[in-house]
This record gives structure tokens, C-alpha cells and sequence, in this order.
């Protein structure tokens, strides 16, 4: 167990060295022209470009203005050309009304794409089946951004009624009523994706998963449907689930909740990704690029020692 | 994602499988024919293939919208313009006003507001109504949907293309090239799938793209069709990379290799036509996730760049004026949410046809 944590913690350090590289490039060598003039964006003056020009050391070799640049990076010297603000405090102050978002939705979109899935895999070919199906199969269709408007729109700016707040996010240590309720819409428009998902993989899951021997072995012993289901069927179907958990709530915590956080006027990290977008100021958009990446690659190592500890075979390959 | 798991539709489960279908009406036919049998047998999934080439069908016919029904191009303003109805002149834009009554009161109509949906009433201009700047809707929306619809299907095309010639390449001469093209999509896979393109196409949204002799300029649909492409190649090419391991060491292959043939040979008439059914499936969903991943770029800005119209920008440009005016935003978000939903019960009944062990199991 130990070689392989330390594999594996490795093999983590060189994927984010090589994904951080890679940003990199996105940021200052694809795009043509002077990477000095573009970092600056839009409101640059001269002096502006020949000092970035300076700091960045783009006369220099490619991997050593990588390196430079993660160091900033890393010590919290990023500023945005666009305000002058500080990259690493700006996703600082972000997080907790991104995690505040993925974590309320991430119990949704669990709880319900369970539920969802298993009633679906228990009722196969029968009319409860075909709903819940045909409204999955909605829920993975609908866009994000389009979903989250006519939320607003209906139950917020008077479509149907105007009970819940127009977007916006209030910190749970000012007010945790209000928190909840100005979050409750979002967490709703970000789970229905997920639910959607989660809902058609477990169904298929379970259905594959009743057909295994050690289920007729438990049929065989005597025990319920309900405790079959249970014990035996669910347990073993919700193994994908987990990874697939692991790695989508990994994703939406590092950033993907973008779309949902600008619908609804959320001032977390996405939301000051999006903002960087319509003024092209690249310092922040390269910070929370990395920042999402990381999650992801924190995360799916995690997965992926959870799965050493429950599978000796894993670590062993 | 729709494209995770690696689902085995080989053909070869598709003749298993025929034969408990039908016994000897099957003899002497192909699997191909027997999985056309099933679509079409799948009135549902047929019924959406018809759903979504008439939405195609509908956009390709735009220019004969504007020249026959609204005469409006997508991008010509007309803030300060009226349009006639019964005799009256309605102004496209609404104008404020003030009127004083008889005691005194003063009663404020805030102007700006776009005129609503038509319904034809105006002779076909703004049947749909218009947008901030007199637009009209449903013309945007037909060449809106063209561009999203141009966008989805070439950045899928290219995306099931790439990763083909990857999988293959990876899986057929193993070793440093395997290791190669596995690390090259872990790569991407670290990034979330929004923020990369995001990146990519803001980056790409100030400049273009000039390297090595390729020239796109900065407002070019090229850019979001790349982007997209790009960032769903580990999606197809892990799967199939996976499907190509199993069959590599099969006897067909060692067959061919005794045979003489070359590794190209082995890799194009050999190994692909064995995933072929995969490819298929796996292209109707990554059409579907890519108009997605289209109208989400788009809606945040690092997509399709105006004036040019796509399903998202439009959706993003009705978004300030939610109260007054739902329906600039409602429209596209309906019109992309049929096209996607089509696609993807298409995609379905295509897997269902082609990998029917997979129906056979579920019908328990």
C-alpha cells in the first residue's frame, strides 16, 4: 500500500506539472501576436506592456517563463492587468460560495439520482420506468444556462410568482435562512443535469447487477427482494456511481459550476472566471483554470487510493 | 457525460443476439440489416431522427425565411423602426412616456422594451419579436441554430475522427505510442470540461489562431468548432481505445497478419470496421453533448463572437431583459432543448439496435 501511495502521489506531482505546462501554452504561445500585449487586455497603456513584457521574461526560453510563472502563481502574485487585483485572493474569496453551491447540489444530485435510478431499475418496462426514463432523458438535455433563467423567470421575476430571491448569494455565517433559500433554485438547476445522468447509469448498473450469481445465490438462501436490493444488488451498483461522484463533484468544485454561478449571480469562483471572459483578462482565467484542473487531479487520485484500500488487486497491478 | 464506460456494441453480439429474435427469418442476413431491422422497428427513436433532421432542415432554409417571410437579415438593426399592424405603427422599440392626468398625477411607461411575438400579424417581420436592437428573433433564430447546429455536428465529426486514428494508433502498436496517446488524453481529461474551453476560446477569441501555416481569424465559427472538438477527444478515444485492446489479439487479426497484411491494413479494414457500431452511437451523444458544450461557451462569451448569432449568445442576450421580454431567451433554449433531446433518444434506440444484448438484458 505504501509503493502505491507513493506511485500514485508522483504519478499526481508530473500530471499537474504537465497540466500547469499546458495551461501555459493555452494562455501565451496558441493565440498569435505579443502575449505582453494581450495579457494586458483591453485597457493596456504602453508603459503597461513593456512592464509586463519585463516580468514575464518572455525573451527568454519557454520553460523557464513556465517556471516563473507558476512561481508567481504559486506565491500569490498573480494580478489581473484588467483591475490589478490579486488572482490567487480573488479565488480565495470565491470558494465558499462555490463550495456552499457544489456541496447542497452534490447531496441532491446523489440523493436523487439514487432514488431516481433504483425506482427506475426495480420497475424496468413498466409505465413508472418509461416516465422517469423519458424525464431523465430531459434532465441530460436541458442546457444549464437556459434552465436556470426560466427558473428565475418563473418563480422569481413574476412568470408565475416572485417568491424566490432574483440570484445573488448571501455567506451561511450572515444569515444561514437566507443562505439556504437564495441558494436552493441554483443547487436545483445544477443537479438536474446530474440527477438525469446518475439516474439512466444506476439503472443500468442494477439491471446488469441482478443478474449476477451471488445475487441468485441470495434469492436462493431465502432472503426479501427488499433486503436483495439492499444489501447485495444496490451495494454493488453504486461502485461506478461513487467514481463517477468523485469525479464530477471534483469537476463542478473546481469551476464547472460556471454557468450556474453567472445565471444566478453567484460570486464564486466560476462566476469570476465568467467575469474575466467579457473584459479577455487572462491572468484570472489561467488561475482558475489550474486551480479547476488540480481539483480534478486531487480528487481522481483520491478515488483511485479509496479503490487500493477496498481492491488489493488494484494496487498490485 | 454521456460517454463514460466502456459499453461493448460489437457487431458480433448483434448475431448472437439475433437469434433469439427470430429464428430462421434471420438466416443469410447481415448484422447491419438486422440491426436496421430493429430501428426501424423503434418507432420513438425514428420519430426523433425525424424531429432532428427537420430542425436541420429548418435552419439550412433561413436565407428563404429572410428573403420570403420576415425580410430582415439576422444581423440588421432597426431600434428606431415601426412595423404596421391594422393601420397602426407600432414602434419596434417601445418609447417612453409621460402622461399627466386631469388631478394632477403623472403616469411614467418606461420605454426600450422590444416589440413581442407577432404571430404573423405584421406580415411575417418579427414573428417571434425582436431583440434589444430591433433584430428580428426569428430570423436570428433559424441562423443561430445553423451556426449551432454547424458547430455541434463538424466539432463532433472531427472529435469521433481524431480519436479513431488515436484509439487505433494506440491500441494497435501498444507500448511508447499507447503510452503516448493515454497520457495525451489524461491530459485533457484533468481540465473540466467547460473552463478548458473556456480557456481555448478565449484565448483564441482575441487574436485567432496562426501557427504553422493555418490562419483563422479571431470571429471565425472555426474557433468554437475546434475548441469543442478538441475538448471531447479522451471522451471517444478512451472507449474506444478500450474496445480496440479487447479485439486486437482476436483470431480474425492473427488471420490477417498471416495473410501478410500491413498494419494499416489490419488497423482501417480489420479492426475498424469491429467498432464501427460504437462509433456511431458514441457520435449521435458527443453531437448532442457538443451543441451543449456550444451553447454554454457561447452564453459565457468564449464561444461563437457576435454579431454572429448562436443558440447561446442568444440565449445570454435575452438574459437582462428576463422580466419584460422571456421569450429572447425561452425561444433558442427551446429550440436547442428539442434538437439535444432528439439526438440523444436517437442515440439511445441506435444503441439499442446495434447492441441489443444490452435491450434483451434490460427487458428481464
Amino acid at each position: 500500500m505504501v509503493a502505491f501511495l507513493i506511485r500514485r502521489t508522483f504519478g499526481m506531482i508530473l500530471v499537474l506539472l504537465a497540466v500547469s505546462f499546458v495551461t501555459y501554452l493555452i494562455f501565451f504561445k496558441i493565440p498569435g501576436g505579443d502575449p505582453a500585449i494581450r495579457i494586458a487586455g483591453r485597457t493596456a497603456t504602453d508603459a503597461n506592456i513593456i512592464a509586463i513584457r519585463q516580468k514575464l521574461g518572455l525573451d527568454q526560453n519557454i520553460f523557464v517563463q513556465w517556471w516563473d510563472m507558476m512561481k508567481a502563481l504559486l506565491s500569490g502574485q498573480l494580478i489581473s492587468y484588467y483591475d490589478g487585483t490579486n488572482v490567487v485572493q480573488q479565488i480565495k474569496e470565491g470558494m465558499p460560495a462555490t463550495f456552499s453551491l457544489c456541496i447542497g447540489a452534490g447531496i441532491i444530485w446523489l440523493g436523487f439520482g439514487v432514488l431516481v435510478g433504483t425506482i427506475s431499475a426495480v420497475s424496468a418496462g413498466r409505465f413508472s420506468d418509461r416516465a422517469i426514463t423519458a424525464l431523465a432523458l430531459v434532465g441530460i438535455s436541458l442546457p444549464v444556462a437556459w434552465l436556470g433563467l426560466i427558473m428565475r423567470y418563473l418563480f422569481s421575476e413574476g412568470g408565475v410568482s416572485t417568491v424566490m430571491p432574483d440570484g445573488g448569494y448571501v455567506p451561511l455565517t450572515t444569515n444561514p435562512a437566507q443562505w439556504f433559500f437564495h441558494l436552493l433554485m441554483p443547487w436545483f438547476t445544477l443537479a438536474i443535469l446530474f440527477i438525469g445522468f446518475y439516474g439512466r447509469v444506476l439503472r443500468s448498473n442494477i439491471l446488469d447487477t441482478i443478474n449476477e450469481d451471488f445475487v441468485r445465490t441470495a434469492k436462493a438462501k431465502g432472503l426479501s427482494s427488499r433486503r436483495i436490493l439492499v444489501k447485495h444488488t444496490l451495494r454493488a451498483s453504486l461502485i461506478p456511481i461513487v467514481t463517477l461522484f468523485g469525479l464530477d463533484f471534483a469537476a463542478v468544485l473546481g469551476g464547472g459550476a460556471i454557468i450556474t454561478e453567472t445565471v444566478y449571480q453567484i460570486h464564486g469562483v466560476g462566476f469570476y472566471a465568467a467575469q474575466s471572459i467579457q473584459t479577455q483578462d487572462l491572468p484570472p482565467l489561467m488561475g482558475v483554470t489550474l486551480y479547476g484542473a488540480a481539483f480534478i487531479v486531487v480528487f481522481s487520485t483520491l478515488v483511485d487510493v479509496a479503490y487500493a484500500y477496498l481492491d488489493p488487486r488494484i494496487r498490485l497491478s | 457525460m454521456a460517454t463514460t464506460g466502456q459499453e461493448e456494441f460489437t457487431l458480433d453480439t448483434a448475431s448472437e443476439l439475433a437469434a433469439e429474435e427470430g429464428g430462421s427469418k434471420i438466416e443469410g442476413k447481415s448484422p447491419w440489416a438486422l440491426a436496421g431491422r430493429r430501428l426501424r422497428r423503434n418507432y420513438a427513436a425514428l420519430g426523433f431522427l425525424g424531429v432532428f433532421i427537420l430542425m436541420v432542415v429548418l435552419c439550412l432554409l433561413a436565407p428563404v425565411y429572410t428573403t420570403r417571410v420576415s425580410h430582415f437579415t439576422p444581423n440588421e438593426p432597426n431600434a428606431g423602426g415601426f412595423v404596421r399592424e391594422n393601420g397602426q405603427k407600432i414602434p419596434v422599440i417601445s418609447h417612453g412616456s409621460t402622461d399627466f392626468g386631469q388631478n394632477g398625477s403623472v403616469k411614467l411607461t418606461a420605454g426600450g422594451i422590444p416589440i413581442g411575438p407577432q404571430w404573423g400579424a405584421s406580415g411575417g417581420a418579427y414573428f417571434f419579436g425582436a431583440d434589444g436592437l430591433g433584430r428580428d428573433v426569428g430570423t436570428r433564430l433559424l441562423y443561430g441554430g445553423r451556426n449551432s447546429l454547424q458547430i455541434g455536428l463538424s466539432a463532433a465529426a472531427i472529435t469521433t475522427i481524431v480519436s479513431i486514428f488515436f484509439a487505433l494508433l494506440a491500441a494497435y502498436f501498444g507500448g511508447a505510442t499507447d503510452w503516448i496517446i493515454s497520457r495525451f488524453f489524461d491530459l485533457i481529461w484533468a481540465f473540466p470540461v467547460v473552463l478548458l474551453g473556456i480557456a481555448l476560446g478565449t484565448a483564441l477569441s482575441i487574436d485567432g489562431f496562426h501557427h504553422w501555416g493555418i490562419n483563422i481569424p479571431a470571429g471565425s465559427l472555426w474557433i468554437p468548432t475546434f475548441v469543442i472538438a478538441f475538448v471531447f477527444i479522451p471522451y471517444i478515444g478512451r472507449p474506444l481505445r478500450g474496445q480496440v485492446l479487447a479485439l486486437r489479439n482476436r483470431e480474425f487479426v492473427e488471420a490477417a497478419t498471416a495473410q501478410g497484411a500491413g498494419s494499416l491494413r489490419i488497423m482501417f479494414t480489420e479492426l475498424l470496421p469491429n467498432i464501427a457500431s460504437s462509433v456511431l452511437v458514441l457520435f449521435t451523444l458527443i453531437v448532442a453533448n457538443a451543441i451543449l458544450t456550444e451553447v454554454g461557451l457561447s452564453y459565457l462569451g468564449a464561444g461563437v463572437q457576435p454579431p454572429n448569432a448562436s443558440w447561446g449568445t442568444m440565449i445570454a442576450d435575452g438574459q437582462d431583459v428576463l422580466a419584460s421580454d422571456p421569450w429572447l431567451s425561452l425561444l433558442p433554449g427551446i429550440a436547442i432543448t428539442i434538437t439535444v433531446i432528439s439526438l440523444n433518444v436517437f442515440g439511445d434506440g441506435l444503441r439499442d439496435a446495434l447492441d441489443p444484448r444490452a435491450k434483451v438484458r434490460i427487458e428481464h
